[in-house]
């Protein structure tokens, strides 16, 4: 839902990078986005193509890698992954036990970029 | 055409707002100020619980508070003609708070002679979660007819509060809504979760909720 600022910033990171690369283009932007996080894959990329426009990024891709959601038991210590759906009814599968953890689902992150 | 190739970049998307965020609770640190972030869906009861705050606490406690209304300014109005400072933030359409916009509230209240600010955030479970306003303390509202499978669709915002208050229990006898099926899926969610039921309506629950706060408050004021 708020993908308009989420993709403000991402520009202005790629723009900084750019700009100190000496780049000509930006081609693509590899971005790592937690399953926890709800933000929908054609908005950014709608918002992006919107925002960039004129800048060194214009026409640029957004490939967006979904990072799993990382449980881990604080019983066993059991690390395991599982769906946004299923995160209030969990039980350690290791253990039985039920005090878990999130240990990552939440990433919003920017890899690296192919440019020109 | 020049060939491809490919730069690191290894950046947080959200890294300003995590800088700034960090900024406000080390500044409200210096001048012993908590800094407490309500959130809930839309008409879950922030302002009533809010009104029933100032109510039971503002003969012990100095409160403000920084209210994010999508529209209109009849929250702030509601807290100040109860003698609090209130100040209203516009958030245009904005879906959540970010704490550059906290900072703006913050210098806006007289910081120096208060205990505890408390955020109204705009109405949503999504966007809220996922933005660090600079509290020290997270609290979100469920109310009774949202039903008790929210914990199932919204498990970010579960997961990352230390309260949660089941608020307008004065409607449980006239829904399904299974409070013990609510209380474990939101401790699977979130372990060191505080649960407290209340009615802003009849006031029941109230003052566990207010003696939390009293407590958080002391232990914030007595941290270095
Ligand atoms: N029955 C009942 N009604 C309540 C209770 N708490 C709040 N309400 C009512 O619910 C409605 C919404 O309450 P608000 O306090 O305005 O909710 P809010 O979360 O601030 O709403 P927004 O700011 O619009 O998102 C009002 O009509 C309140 O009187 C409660 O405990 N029981
Ligand atoms: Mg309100
Ligand atoms: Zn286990």
């Amino acid at each position: 839902m708020h993908e308009l600022p989420v993709t403000e910033s991402i520009l202005k990171i790629v723009i900084k990078h750019a700009e100190k690369n000496n780049v000509r283009q930006v081609v693509a932007i590899n971005l790592q986005i937690g399953k926890l996080s709800d933000l929908e894959d054609e908005w950014i990329q709608r918002y992006f193509d919107y925002l960039s426009k004129g800048t060194l990024a214009e026409g640029a891709r957004l490939k967006i890698e979904r990072m799993p959601i990382m449980m881990q038991c604080s019983n066993c210590s059991t690390s395991y992954e599982t769906e946004a759906s299923n995160l209030g009814e969990l039980v350690c599968p290791a253990c039985g036990g039920k005090n878990i953890a999130l240990v990552s689902g939440r990433e919003y992150y920017i890899k690296d970029m192919e440019v020109q | 055409m020049d060939e491809v190739r490919l730069i690191e970049v290894k950046e947080e998307i959200l890294a300003d707002n995590v800088k700034v965020a960090a900024e406000v609770r080390e500044r409200l640190r210096k001048t012993k100020t908590m800094l407490l972030n309500l959130m809930s869906s839309p008409g879950s009861g922030k302002t009533s619980l809010i009104l029933q705050t100032i109510a039971k606490l503002k003969d012990n406690l100095r409160l403000g508070v920084i209210e994010a209304d999508i529209e209109s300014k009849v929250d702030a109005e509601k807290v100040a003609a109860q003698g609090i400072s209130a100040v209203q933030l516009r958030t245009g359409g904005f879906c959540h708070l970010d704490a550059t916009m906290v900072t703006q509230g913050i210098e806006a209240l007289p910081v120096k002679d208060l205990d505890i600010i408390i955020i109204e955030n705009v109405g949503n479970l999504v966007c809220p979660a996922e933005f660090d306003t600079g509290a020290h303390k997270n609290v979100m509202i469920l109310s009774v007819p949202e039903g008790d499978d929210k914990p199932l669709k919204y498990p970010l915002m579960f997961s990352i509060c230390d309260v949660l208050l089941v608020n307008k229990i004065d409607y449980l006898s006239l829904s399904n809504f299974d409070m013990s099926a609510l209380r474990k899926r939101v401790l699977a969610l979130n372990p060191g979760i505080t649960i407290i039921e209340v009615s802003c309506v009849t006031g029941s629950g109230i003052e566990d909720w207010t003696n939390w706060l009293k407590r958080e408050v002391d232990i914030f004021k007595q941290s270095k």
